[in-house]
């Protein structure tokens, strides 16, 4: 039997999100819980020092332990419904050390003294057990202790402290919007994490954080049952390392773009959104097809990060480099050979991508990854050229340097923490260049906004990227909208043909809340920065059927 | 001790709806064991064990719901828990779509829980790893391979008077051999609820043999290809099939079950006449719940029978609205094969081009069913009835709707992700792009 089943032999009496994660995901509370304070620093200190001697007493030559208190709360609705709201809390230690060279991890949900002693020996001794199989020890990048610090994402508004009412207010009348102009159906949510994780290591750390992010979004749909037709159109908002105040909807937020409706940057106005989302779904299903060929792209930020996330992001990850998620997520192109020679050309001069933790706003935002690391920016493309990876404490030493990139992270205390993506982003043109400017010297090309469908290979070469909403680019001008359109590139070849990028005031994020990686399988929260960046040349495919 | 006994699980579920107050309650316990283990590199990384029980509380005023949900199983825990849930449901807004908790069924029990299963333990696993691990180091091969094996139970009771309880096991098991000059790839996937009958050292054979064939892949034009899709390829899409029979979304005009004109497709011969979809819990290779997600007892049925569409997934409250009967999604679906093996089916292969999996699949048009994705692990140039050679990997893009039109022939059935899905030979499948990866 497949999990499926299992959750659907289990899922009766739920909310359909409460079940589909695993089992041990939390439990369900109320909102009012959401709000009640942890356990304090100092309490959490002791228990933390009790994992660590216990570890140490058992032959562990490096422990660290997180205590983590998850909160979730989602909001469902449809149309002028509540489909469900859902509170949820999970609180438990997880201890990761090593022994005799080789890793072992415990995790528990009973947070008391005898309860962590026995976690921390159980960790002990899966070490132990895996060392038989060790081929190589674990050189561990050195990391100076940090003392007892703590971090906070810097946030104006807690959206646990905003009455359920209020939000789900906001989300009914966004629905309203679209119904009201012209959409037969909609669905939104508003997704609110806040993970309170206090680190300490045998390094001498003690880090107490409070991560907040949020996830405003909703989908609709129009009909035109005569024809038997169709489209759909997402919400053009993006997660956020922010809190509630995202969704103010602040006029100096807005970015008209020359579509000639409005984009959003550091704040939403999700009702205005979900207006131009009922008018564009119902345009869309008497859009002009595309003709298929080559056309010059011109990529919106909120389009362009998850080429990014899929085309950079992933393929600069070094466990994917080394084979370690050979099984599942595959490898990569830009293989240890590549970045050696120190002249690959992973794309034109104009590309230059960062990789960070400690972007303001950013979902990557914090101050130190799950291994005690202190976050920061580093550069993995300059001038085009390949020249690093993201890579944790038990990888740098294959890159020849001492020092981890600080991108370690577990989606929970029961979760093992391991390499994962950092914020990866494109850094705007130097030059003073506006979407509209951009636009107005394409001669045959198509404007491109927001996520569709997105695939790419094991390697990461090959890759199809849909969009939300297109419109055709004739002579300098926008003509209209366009539907059916695909892209289809090599990732090398892509990038190569980057000529132009908008400047740092066109800088806008697009994230991902669940990027999901490793087996089991782990999801964690991804920003990528951009401006608006022109492709030369890229293939363009019809994905117009009749069936 | 994870998994409680039925009389354990009743006993709790009756205390805590004697505590309970609301107009309607629904307690579940569930619980087990998942344990995993995974290699890459031709080592271990991570293995891991994890004993979970909860029990969960649903409560109703009106049409006004709320949940809670606790680990801890004393009264103390339990009476708080029932206060909580009656609390958040006091809160909740009305739910227009609420419909009344049923009452008593009957349900058939499922072979869905296997004792050896139950059984798995850290050595098993280790040993597993040992098995696939040691050929592919022997032959200069790189094992990458994850494990995960789950054994527990589910137990459900209401005040109206439903109880239901059902033990279940699973082994999920993949594997992926790549040549170390990273030229070669192979892939095979099995899983059951039976341990038994998983060999990782016969399925990682399977992966290493891909690996090896596949190596130095050349380029062929993309373009359209009779193709023969290994189960594990056909499966990965046909589940994008089957997962759509939703009647709510075809009455809503957003389905490619929708009627031009409004209304569904149901009785319209929307395939080719040999495709035959069923489902029926009770089989023994791929055994599923005793009931549907609405908990009525899950019933053997017929989704589409020779090309025509028969059934489609009713919930109780669309299928009130509609004046039908109730129709829950099946645990897993039945699609008919027929007799020829894989190598029959090359062997009547003048041109075409041999699937071992897809990859990375993603919607491009809901409305015709439009997906992508690209070959992975294993993919080969068959003419005149014969492997030729391997050959680089394509992307897709491709509707089941369209391949179910264009069956050649069906295989023999494997169990592929819950499901039985022949092998397939399609005509005219759409490959729109070569892809370098191995």
């Amino acid at each position: 039997m497949k999990r499926r089943d299992f959750i659907q032999l289990s899922s009766m009496g739920f909310g359909a999100l409460a079940t589909s994660g695993l089992l041990m995901m939390g439990n369900s509370v109320s909102a009012a819980q959401l709000l009640e304070p942890g356990i304090d620093a100092a309490a959490k200190k002791i228990l933390a020092d009790t994992a660590l001697n216990a570890a140490l007493a058992k032959g562990a030559t490096y422990t660290d332990v997180r205590i983590g208190r998850y909160l979730n709360q989602s909001l469902f609705t449809r149309e002028k419904n509540v489909q469900g709201i859902s509170n949820s809390e999970s609180f438990g230690v997880g201890i990761r050390v090593i022994a005799n060279g080789t890793w072992g991890f415990s995790a528990t949900s009973n947070v008391t003294p005898d309860g962590i002693k026995a976690c921390a020996e159980t960790a002990v001794a899966i070490a132990k057990a895996n060392s038989k199989l060790q081929i190589e020890p674990v050189q561990l990048a050195p990391v100076k202790g940090h003392g007892e610090v703590t971090w906070d994402t810097p946030i104006k508004k807690n959206a646990f402290e905003v009455p359920v009412k209020e939000k789900i207010d906001l989300l009914l009348k966004a629905n309203d919007a679209a119904l009201e102009n012209g959409a037969a159906f909609v669905n939104s949510a508003l997704f609110m994490i806040n993970e309170q994780k206090y680190f300490a290591s045998t390094d001498g750390s003690y880090i107490d954080s409070n991560i907040h992010r949020l996830w405003p979004t909703f989908n609709v749909t129009a009909v035109d049952k005569a024809s038997g037709g169709f489209r759909t159109r997402q919400a053009l908002s993006t997660p956020m390392g922010m809190g509630y105040e995202y969704l103010d909807g602040l006029a100096k937020d807005k970015v008209m773009n020359p579509a000639g409706f409005n984009s959003y940057s550091d704040s939403y106005d999700m009702v205005e959104d979900a207006k131009y989302s009922a008018i564009q779904a119902k345009e869309k299903i008497t859009a002009k097809s595309v003709t298929p060929g080559k056309y010059d792209l011109v990529l919106d930020p909120d389009h362009l990060g998850l080429t990014i996330h899929e085309s950079v992001g992933h393929p600069l990850e070094l466990d994917r480099v080394l084979g370690y998620e050979a099984n599942y997520a595959g490898t990569s192109f830009a293989t240890l050979d590549k970045w050696k020679s120190g002249d690959f050309k992973y794309g034109s001069d104009k590309v230059n991508i960062f990789a960070d933790k400690i972007q303001p706003n950013s979902l990557g935002n914090t101050g130190y990854d799950d291994e005690g690391v202190k976050c920061k920016e580093w550069d993995l493309i300059k001038d085009g050229v390949l020249v690093n990876y993201q890579a944790i404490r038990d990888q740098v030493s294959i890159l020849g340097e001492n020092e981890s990139n600080g991108c370690a992270f577990a989606d929970s205390w029961s979760s093992v923490q391991f390499q994962r993506m950092a914020n990866v982003s494109l850094k705007p043109g130097t030059d003073k260049l506006s979407p509209a400017e951009m636009i107005k010297n394409v001669e045959k090309g198509i404007y491109i906004l927001g996520r569709g469908s997105y695939s790419i290979d094991q390697q990461r070469y090959n890759f199809q990227f849909g969009g939300t909403v297109f419109y055709e680019i004739k002579d300098g001008k926008i003509e209209g909208m366009l539907e059916d359109v695909a892209y289809q590139s090599n990732t090398q070849e892509f990038w190569n043909s980057c000529t132009q990028i908008c400047d740092k005031d066109d800088y806008r994020f697009m994230g991902t809340f669940f990027d999901g990686k490793g087996q089991p399988s782990q999801s964690s929260a991804v920003s990528h920065g951009s401006s608006t960046t022109r492709f030369d040349g890229v293939n363009v495919i019809n994905t117009g059927r009749n069936i | 001790m994870a998994i409680l006994t039925q009389e354990e699980a009743k006993k709790i579920i009756d205390k805590v709806l004697s505590y309970a107050k609301a107009d309607e309650t629904e307690v579940s316990v569930y619980g087990g064991r998942t344990g995993n283990i995974r290699y890459a590199r031709n080592t271990v990384n991570t293995s891991g064990e994890s004993n979970e029980i909860q029990l969960s509380i649903t409560s109703v005023f009106g049409k006004k719901s709320g949940s809670s949900s606790i680990n801890e199983l004393d009264d103390a825990s339990l009476k708080k828990a029932v206060e909580r849930s009656e609390e958040i449901a006091q809160l909740a807004p009305e739910n227009p779509e609420y419909m009344p908790m049923l009452g008593s069924q009957n349900y058939t029990n499922t072979k869905t829980f296997i004792q050896a299963s139950d059984n798995i333990d850290p050595d098993y696993r280790a040993q597993l790893a040992e098995d696939s691990i040691k050929p592919c180091a022997a032959n200069d091969l790189v094992a990458a391979g994850y494990l995960e094996d789950f054994s527990g139970f589910v137990a459900r009771g209401n005040s109206k008077g439903l109880f239901e309880y059902n033990t279940s096991t699973s082994v999920d098991f993949s594997i992926t051999v790549r040549t170390e000059d990273g030229t070669g790839s192979g892939y095979a996937i099995r899983d059951f609820n039976d341990v038994n009958l998983l060999s990782s050292k016969d399925v990682t054979t399977i992966a290493m043999q891909k690996a090896q064939a596949s190596k130095n892949a050349q380029a062929i034009e993309p373009g359209k290809y009779t193709v023969i899709l290994e189960p594990t390829a056909a499966g990965d899409l046909m589940g994008l099939l089957t997962r759509g029979f939703d009647a709510r979304s075809a009455d809503e005009g957003r389905s490619f079950l929708s009627k031009k004109g409004g209304g569904t497709r149901m009785g319209e011969k929307l395939f080719d006449e040999r495709v035959n979809i069923t489902s029926d819990p009770a089989n023994l290779l791929i055994p599923s719940a005793p009931w549907d997600s609405d908990g009525y007892p899950q019933q053997a049925q017929t989704w589409v029978e020779n090309g025509v569409v028969k059934n489609m997934y009713y919930s109780r409250y669309w299928a009130e609205k509609q004046g039908v009967d109730s129709i829950g999604r099946p645990g897993g679906v039945i699609i008919a094969g027929g007799d020829e093996s894989l190598a029959d089916m090359i062997k009547s292969t003048e041109r075409g081009v041999l699937v071992t999996r897809f990859w990375y699949i993603r919607a491009v048009d809901p409305q015709t069913l439009l997906y992508t994705g690209l070959t992975r692990d294993g993919t080969f140039y068959i003419e005149n009835g014969k492997i030729k050679f391997p050959v680089k990997n394509f992307r897709f893009n491709e509707s089941p709707i369209i391949m179910l039109n264009n069956i050649e022939s069906l295989g023999q059935q494997q169990r592929v992700g819950g499901d039985l899905i022949p092998a397939m030979k399609i005509r005219d499948f759409t490959f729109t792009s070569l892809s370098d990866a191995v």
